[in-house]
């Protein structure tokens, strides 16, 4: 592996409830989230990513505020984007914002853009759906140019004109790493190395080996376009308990409910029991388990897609801030050991 | 049609590539195009769907007995409707409002996003089916035929040659084809409808179907409570 191995979580920001269900308020779940950082920092954890939603289940719209506040009270865990919806904001404006959270932190930011599958950023800032491509295509690139530093000379349709612009505050040391999340397209594996971004491969169903033609296709077009080889993450949804039973118990009602109010949205099926099972399954794109099943399963999906990075995205809305630091606690603490052992 | 058929995709996106792949395991020529240059496409083609041929979308077009679109809809109103004039044209396409935007046409009186494609390719012979099943369940489910995990694939249309024709490259593909009726009927097949983002096997899709038509649920022969239920 040409990478080093790394293990991270990804949050949304999901609602908490109490242990009797009640649901803890916006401000409770974010401050909940603020201490699993700094608990995932503690127990080894290598990445914690805030992916943006600006909805009642994940009211997780400014995550980089929330990301700041985790670095300032960690030292080594890298904090970061997962995923900012780039579409439906302003490359200059992100760019600062995490800019300033590299100056805080000491270097310690990644940030992975997406081009949004929650899409309800887009009218709460005006932006039109039906320049989707357009937007993302454009932001991307000048995303791009800023992280060169140095005055920045870019025009589009999309904002207003740069010339010899000034951005400020400059990097300390060289771009931080920026990621490019796919959900399954081709042509936007090959737009990320053509702009010289890491690779993001979300995968949140079916079976995960069916990506590994991307992570080819990824190395093959970094090739083409007369770049260095750059790693390859996966971003899989999942939850760790002591046992298997318990992991599942915690999290299916909460995933059969956060994806029948997302299927309504969006017209697909809601999962089944029978779903379920096939996706905690080895074939499938769940890492519901104990520490080892959770372990196994990573460090054969690593392989079999030619990935050196896996992050959890952990939580679902609905489960409680005790259920999800002890899912930390074990990720950092048995499932990290186990993984890095086993890809040894 | 040529025995050994020949098929235009228009798409190299989520779905085209997977239509792609099943179509040359069934051994058939394969072309593969988007909007642009087919020197774009060459490291896809290779890397992701060996076998096929990237294309510009005329010459590909012009080659094919069936061309499929794999498009966004919203991608699909800037296609030049003379781009496939006189051809057999899948539509393998959904109309999603939070990704292609709200398109009036098509919020007015329930219309099929399927019945739109054809008014806006009235030279051409439009046929509905590939949208329903998940782009990642459509390789991962198909079977030859006979296998008992076969799975099924509605197909709708209003010209019963091309249904027929249609049918018959589904069954190649590695499903069971259930025609629905015209394009009318084929709103079925939408996000939203009974068979939408579900793999059922052809008694599954019929009695899904059936029920949406009936509003009643018959029981299915043998089924006990405990198979419902689960």
């Amino acid at each position: 592996m040409a990478f080093p191995l790394q293990l991270g979580l990804h949050t949304f920001g999901d609602l908490n409830h109490e242990p009797d269900g009640t649901p803890q308020s916006h401000a409770q779940t974010i401050r909940n989230v603020v201490e699993q950082g700094v608990l995932a920092d503690e127990v080894g954890i290598d990445f914690f990513g805030i992916g943006e939603h600006h909805t009642d289940y994940f009211p997780m719209p400014a995550g980089d505020v929330v990301l700041s506040a985790i670095a300032a009270r960690t030292r080594r865990i890298h904090v970061g984007s997962s995923v900012i919806v780039l579409s439906s904001d302003d490359p200059v404006r992100v760019f600062q914002r995490y800019s300033t959270l590299n100056a805080i932190s000491n270097g310690r930011v990644e940030v992975i853009l997406g081009r949004g599958s929650s899409i309800e950023s887009f009218p709460l800032f005006g932006y039109d759906l039906a320049d989707y491509d357009e937007l993302f295509d454009e932001k991307t690139a000048l995303f791009a140019e800023l992280l060169k530093g140095g005055p920045v000379t870019w025009q589009g349709r999309t904002r207003a004109a740069l010339r010899d612009q000034n951005v400020v505050p400059h990097l300390e040391s060289g771009p931080f790493p920026t990621w490019i999340g796919v959900g399954g397209n081709p042509e936007s594996v090959v737009r990320a190395a053509r702009l010289g971004f890491s690779l993001a491969l979300a995968i949140i169903g079916g079976p995960p080996e069916r990506f590994a033609p991307f992570s080819r296709l990824f190395a093959a077009a970094l090739d083409k376009f007369g770049r260095s080889p750059l790693p390859v993450l996966v971003h899989s949804p999942g939850h760790v308990a002591p046992t298997d039973e318990e992991a599942r118990g915690e999290f299916w009602p909460r995933w059969r409910e956060t994806i029948a109010l997302i299927s309504e949205e969006r017209g697909f099926a809601i999962p089944t029991e029978d779903s379920f099972s096939s996706e905690v399954g080895p074939r499938g794109a769940l890492y519901v388990g104990s520490p080892e099943t959770v372990a196994q399963k990573i460090a054969a999906n690593l392989r079999a897609l030619g990935a050196n990075r896996f992050d959890l995205k952990f939580g679902m809305p609905g489960l409680t801030h005790e259920s999800l630091m002890r899912n930390i606690e074990l990720y950092g603490t048995q499932v990290i050991p186990r993984v890095r052992e086993l890809a040894a | 049609m040529s025995a050994s058929p020949r098929l235009a995709v228009l798409g190299a996106g989520h779905v085209g590539p997977v239509i792609a792949r099943l179509a040359l395991a069934a051994g058939w020529s394969v072309a593969i195009a988007n909007s642009g240059d087919p020197a774009q496409l060459e490291l896809i083609t290779e890397l992701v769907i060996p076998g096929a041929t990237p294309r510009w979308a005329a010459d590909a077009v012009r080659d094919a007995d069936i061309v499929v679109l794999a498009i966004p809809l919203h991608r699909f109103l800037r296609l030049d409707p003379r781009l496939v004039s006189g051809r057999l044209v899948i539509d393998a396409m959904n109309y999603w409002p939070s990704s292609d935007g709200v398109l009036e046409a098509l919020e007015r009186d329930g219309v099929g996003s399927s019945e739109f494609v054809a008014q806006r390719l009235p030279d051409a012979t439009v046929v509905k089916t590939l949208n329903h099943v998940g782009y990642h369940d459509l390789e991962e489910h198909a079977r030859p035929p006979h296998s008992p995990e076969r799975r099924a694939l509605g197909v709708a249309g209003d010209d019963g040659a091309a249904v027929d024709a249609v049918a018959a490259v589904i069954d190649r593909l590695g499903y069971d084809p259930v025609v629905v009726g015209g394009l009318t009927q084929g709103r079925v097949l939408q996000p939203g409808g009974p068979v939408f983002g579900v793999v059922l096997s052809r008694a599954e899709f019929e009695r899904a179907i059936r029920v949406r038509a009936t509003g009643v649920h018959p029981p299915a022969a043998g089924e006990t409570p405990q198979e419902r239920s689960a």
